[in-house]
């Protein structure tokens, strides 16, 4: 292809020659073109179809604003739906797609909504599909969203990173227009810490699309010699493609930056987005304004622009969107589009000028008081049809038409704090708000000053205040001369004439007559009026339109436009790829694994592992020959009941107590009292709450007078520390007492069985027979001849078991000397399956009974909550409803038929009761295969469940489809006396 | 947001987890009530009844990313704007809690 309408100069290298495609059609364009500005140089303008009426649409702006030009990059895995053609900066092999048109741009059967149009005006949804409520989600729901909808998700994995960045400055400028790059310069030469960010790949705002001059260089040529200037001071950073998304608080603004997207494929080792967090002392907001279209009948076809956006395509990228022009303005600065584009050799057919006064242009046909009332052209502009003041129309041939309803300022970061922006009638548009976040300040267009000269002025201005807030040296700064001229807007926001197809926002397809039907049906406040016509909910946030459309609402209640409110912003300023916003914390990375101090040894064993938490456990070892989890399972409780048995407990949560009113304070935390404990000695405690209900179990062992240790269930070590130190720090604040997490510290296992002890004798340095080291003894010990170690008597699976703790760096040696002691007894590894299945069959509660919602007397340990001394939660613990005598209890369950398994999460019913929530007499909390049994077994809680034991009751599960009769017995399934752990 | 910790200086919220109201630090003596029902009472109205001001609000955030200090966190609900900070530890003396 031949780039037809490329003109002579802007800012494009035309020595190298970029290629692309656009829909499978090859085209070619230049460095410093977007894939936008290419595509008009190759005389493309049709780029996309509506959301709602798919019709045909080209781009009405050059920048990030753009409703219409909305595309798919890339193929394969990179492939990214919804981008702005306006923005994309066009590279080599480039592939890009047209969205939302089937099968293809120029022919979209979807087309069809546009003719049945009526049928869809605001509040169509609303009002159409409210009935049947069951069609909703098989019926319309699917058909809306395969109609509607953008573009499309390739489902494959993003092959890119993304990465997140802390910066810290003192003075952050948001935009590089004329009023940024002032401010910078101002800034940077006082000595302060700037950043500079623009969200453009060309530093310059709207001095690169305008023919304007700064002092004695054209207006790009200036941004082009400050940028160098900046560049070379080692305080400025200057920080090109990168869009400040938000403000946060405290001067904390989040930024993206497209480090590659301008690539075919990042450059090894680089992301292609860094989602920047940005902490400053002051910001100034110098994003600059948006044009605002004007609505009339049929504006949006492929053609009618921004009249500021055609002199960016005619200056910056030397493309004339048309050959034959027309301008349809109401102010001044619309008149410049006219007298550019004439410059250029465009042939100008006609100013349409809606205001009455003012001075006529020379040498250009400039119709006072006119209007546009009409255009035609299916797929792309072909003529207009204009009213002139005298009541005469007349049709003009014309291929390209900018227009111009006046400027409205970026002010969207100035009210992300929910300052209400304020409506400046000078220049006929909302400034940003005198109650914005603290210490950012707007400059230049973004803060309403207009021209050029009040951009440099502004943008100087603002820098020496914030200079002089943060108590530095202001800088005198030599302003260039600009043009000041002012605006000259008088206020013009639709063409009365036509059946109202005039369109406000693009992208949404809201119309005049949408915004007509809002006031009808008393739709008229601001936030009415978005939710029921859609107007500014696509994925440009009404950057075009909402100023528009508030103010036809105006107009058509009679009120100003202050009365009739304003709409804010909230953040991103444009659209960010969940990728940026996610980073690094994607698949495996999403959070840190943790793996025990036996991982190595396990893998090895080939041990299944499971995600506890954070944490990899092994869940169980199987040998060869077995085949399904449950014969590993199977054998290695049976060897650990008849042997004995090895298990990594390092993910209990531990933390270290010492000081001399460790006793008091752990009397404090936990229900049951431990003051009383003796040197040498472990006891179990209950942590309740302060509404009573247990938050956790563990044992607490005293090893010195001062020096206790606590440990937590896996799940709660984090927060089990934070609610001790809350204790501790705020509640007695003068206890001698000091925590310590040491969860980490210590590789601990535990080994249980009838021959724990013989096996352990074998590497403890002391004596631990039971004389030496009875039931429920601690001690700090040596093994290995030397090392030092913890050693704890106690027992989660009803065997005569001990946990021996060593220094976590030792855990691998440990595990594998153990095991090899443990050879001659032919000692099992175990894992959390095991684990279950013996605390079960001995009774033991554990996460699923500790469900957050139960008590001391639901688990059968009323009795532990001391009412001597005050503990957390115990007062609340005796509050009505938690002390129901014939509350739940925990109970043992078994089916009568042991044939029959159980299915954890089944509700106790009686014999003959219908399954209703009325009827429901508890749960199944833990189901476990009891090899010991020879059936499964189960806990629960149960209503009055005490009483209940003996009872036949039935195991209801409605979701799982099964029903089981059983029995309720004690919940100690397993030497209910507790002979073998003392043994 | 950025909390200004007394002992470590300016410090990114996100090291801190958030609890709530520090009227939690006026937690009553079980055993100073003449009945059960009197401190139900008094222990309904300290864990359940709080203030939820749009505007100043002393809170508690713990420094669990760093160094472990439970602050008291004087700020604005509103504006995020944040006054005061100070250790919970001192706040707890000075309404006179001790052991």
């Amino acid at each position: 292809m031949t780039q037809e309408n490329r003109i002579n100069g802007g800012q494009i290298d035309r020595t190298k020659t970029l290629r692309f495609t656009f829909d499978g059609h090859p085209y070619t364009g230049h460095p410093g073109d977007t894939l936008a500005s290419a595509l008009l140089a190759n005389g493309v303008r049709l780029m996309g179809r509506s959301f709602k009426y798919h019709r045909p649409r080209g781009p009405i702006s050059a920048g990030s604003e753009e409703p219409n030009a909305i595309v798919e990059l890339r193929t394969g895995a990179r492939q990214e739906p919804n981008t702005r053609a306006t923005v994309a900066e066009l590279f080599d092999g480039l592939e890009a797609n047209s969205q939302n048109r089937f099968p293809s741009l120029k022919f979209d059967l979807m087309g069809i909504n546009d003719r049945l149009s009526p049928f869809f005006a605001a509040g169509f949804y609303y009002k159409t599909f409210m009935w049947p409520a069951s069609f909703w989600e098989k019926i319309y729901e699917p058909i809306i969203r395969r109609a509607a909808g953008l573009g499309s998700l390739t489902r494959e994995e993003d092959p890119d990173q993304y990465d997140k960045g802390f910066l810290h400055c003192d003075i952050l400028i948001i935009g590089a227009g004329p009023a940024g790059l002032m401010a910078a310069l101002t800034a940077g030469r006082a000595g302060a810490r700037v950043i500079l960010a623009d969200e453009d790949f060309r530093m310059g705002g709207r001095l690169n699309a305008e023919t304007l001059t700064i002092g004695n260089h054209s207006g790009a040529d200036w941004a082009e010699d400050t940028v160098r200037t900046l560049a070379q001071m080692p305080n400025v950073r200057l920080m090109p493609r990168t869009t400040v998304l938000g403000a946060m608080d405290h001067g904390i603004y989040s930024a993206v930056e497209r480090v590659s997207d301008h690539l075919p494929v990042p450059a090894p080792g680089k992301p292609r987005q860094i989602l920047w967090r940005i902490y400053s002392r002051q910001a100034i907001l110098a994003g600059g304004a948006t044009e605002r279209p004007i609505a009339f009948e049929n504006n949006d076809r492929p053609g009618i622009m921004l009249a500021g956006a055609l002199r960016t395509y005619a200056n910056r990228y030397a493309v004339a969107v048309g050959d034959r022009v027309a301008v349809f303005t109401n102010n001044d600065d619309g008149l410049r589009t006219a007298t550019d584009l004439q410059a250029k050799g465009i042939d100008i057919a006609a100013v349409i000028d809606t205001r009455q006064e003012g001075d006529l242009l020379p040498g250009i046909r400039h119709l006072k008081g006119a209007q546009v009332i009409d255009t035609a052209g299916k797929l792309g502009l072909k003529s207009i049809t204009i009213r002139h003041a005298n009541g005469r129309s007349e049709t003009l041939s014309v291929n390209a038409l900018g227009v111009s309803g006046g400027w409205n300022p970026n002010l969207n970061i100035a009210s992300h704090h929910r300052g209400r922006p304020v409506w400046n009638d000078a220049i006929h548009a909302f400034t940003p708000p005198t109650d914005g976040p603290r210490n950012l300040t707007a400059a230049g267009a973004a803060a309403g000053a207009l021209s050029t000269h009040a951009a440099l002025s502004t943008g100087a201005a603002q820098a020496n205040a914030a200079l002089e807030a943060l108590g530095l040296k202001t800088h005198t700064a030599d302003i260039p001369k600009a043009e000041d001229a002012p605006l000259n807007l008088t206020p013009f926001w639709y063409v009365h004439e036509g059946k109202g197809r005039a369109w406000i926002d693009q992208q949404n397809d809201v119309t005049v007559k949408d915004v007509k039907l809002a006031k009808q049906e008393n739709f008229t406040s601001v936030e009415h009026l978005k939710r029921y016509t859609t107007l500014g909910m696509a994925t440009d946030q009404g950057k075009t339109s909402n100023v528009t459309g508030l103010a036809i609402m105006a107009e058509l209640t009679g009120r100003t436009i202050p009365q009739t409110g304003t709409t804010i912003y909230r953040p991103p300023y444009t659209p960010v790829a969940m990728g940026a916003l996610g980073g690094r914390s994607r698949g495996h990375d999403f959070k840190p694994t943790r793996l025990t101090p036996s991982h190595k040894w396990a893998s090895e064993q080939g041990a299944i592992f499971v995600e506890v938490g954070m944490w990899l456990r092994a869940q169980w070892f199987p040998k060869p020959g077995e085949t399904t989890w449950r014969q590993s399972v199977d054998r290695e409780v049976l060897q650990t009941r008849a042997s004995v048995g090895i298990c990594d407990v390092t993910t209990l949560g531990k933390i270290d107590i010492q000081g001399r009113d460790a006793g008091a304070f752990l009397d404090r935390v936990y229900a049951n009292t431990f003051s009383t404990l003796p040197v040498g000695k472990v006891r179990y405690g209950l942590m309740l709450r302060e509404d009573g209900i247990v938050m956790d179990d563990g044992t607490t062992a005293r090893l010195g007078e001062n020096e206790w240790v606590t440990t937590t269930t896996t799940a709660n070590a984090v927060p089990v520390f934070r609610h001790m130190e809350y204790v501790r720090q705020c509640l007695y604040p003068d206890m001698d007492v000091q925590l310590i997490s040491t969860t980490e510290a210590w590789a601990q296992f535990s080994v249980a069985g009838p021959n724990a002890r013989k096996l352990l004798q074998k590497v403890v340095d002391q004596d631990i027979s039971d004389a030496a080291f009875p039931y429920m003894a601690c001690a700090n010990i040596t093994v290995c001849g030397g090392l030092r170690a913890r050693l704890f008597r106690i027992s989660f699976s009803g065997e005569l078991a001990y946990e021996i703790a060593v220094p976590t760096r030792y855990g691998d040696a440990m595990i594998r000397e153990l095991m090899k002691a443990g050879e001659d007894f032919g000692a099992v590894a175990y894992g959390t399956e095991s684990l279950g299945v013996m605390r079960v069959e001995k009774g033991h509660v554990a996460g699923n009974e500790l469900n957050g919602q139960t008590t001391a007397l639901n688990m059968g340990l009323g009795k532990m909550v001391s009412k001597k001394k005050d503990s957390i939660g115990m007062v609340l613990s005796q509050r009505e409803g938690l002390t129901d005598e014939k509350g739940l209890r925990i109970v043992g369950v078994k089916p009568v038929d042991p044939s029959q398994p159980l299915t954890a999460g089944s509700h106790f019913l009686d014999k003959g009761a219908a399954a209703t929530a009325a009827n429901d007499g508890g749960w199944l909390t833990s189901v476990v295969y009891s090899p010991h049994l020879g059936c499964s077994i189960a806990l629960g809680y149960l209503k009055n469940g005490s009483a209940g034991i003996g009872d036949r009751m039935r195991a209801v599960n409605l979701l799982a489809k099964t029903e089981v009769e059983v029995e309720i017995v004690s919940p100690h399934f397993f030497d209910p006396e507790g002979e073998r752990l003392r043994g | 947001m950025i909390i200004n910790h007394p002992l470590l200086g300016p410090r990114d919220a996100q090291e801190f987890t958030y609890l709530g109201d520090a009227a939690l630090i006026d937690r009553p003596d079980a055993l100073s009530f003449p009945s059960t029902e009197a401190a139900l009472d008094a222990f309904h109205d300290y864990l359940y009844l709080r203030d939820n001001p749009a505007g100043e609000h002393r809170e508690l955030w713990f420094h669990e990313q760093g160094d472990r200090s439970w602050l008291v966190v004087t700020r604005n609900t509103v504006t995020h704007e944040i006054t005061k900070v100070e250790l919970a530890r001192d706040v707890a003396r000075a309404k006179g809690r001790s052991k």
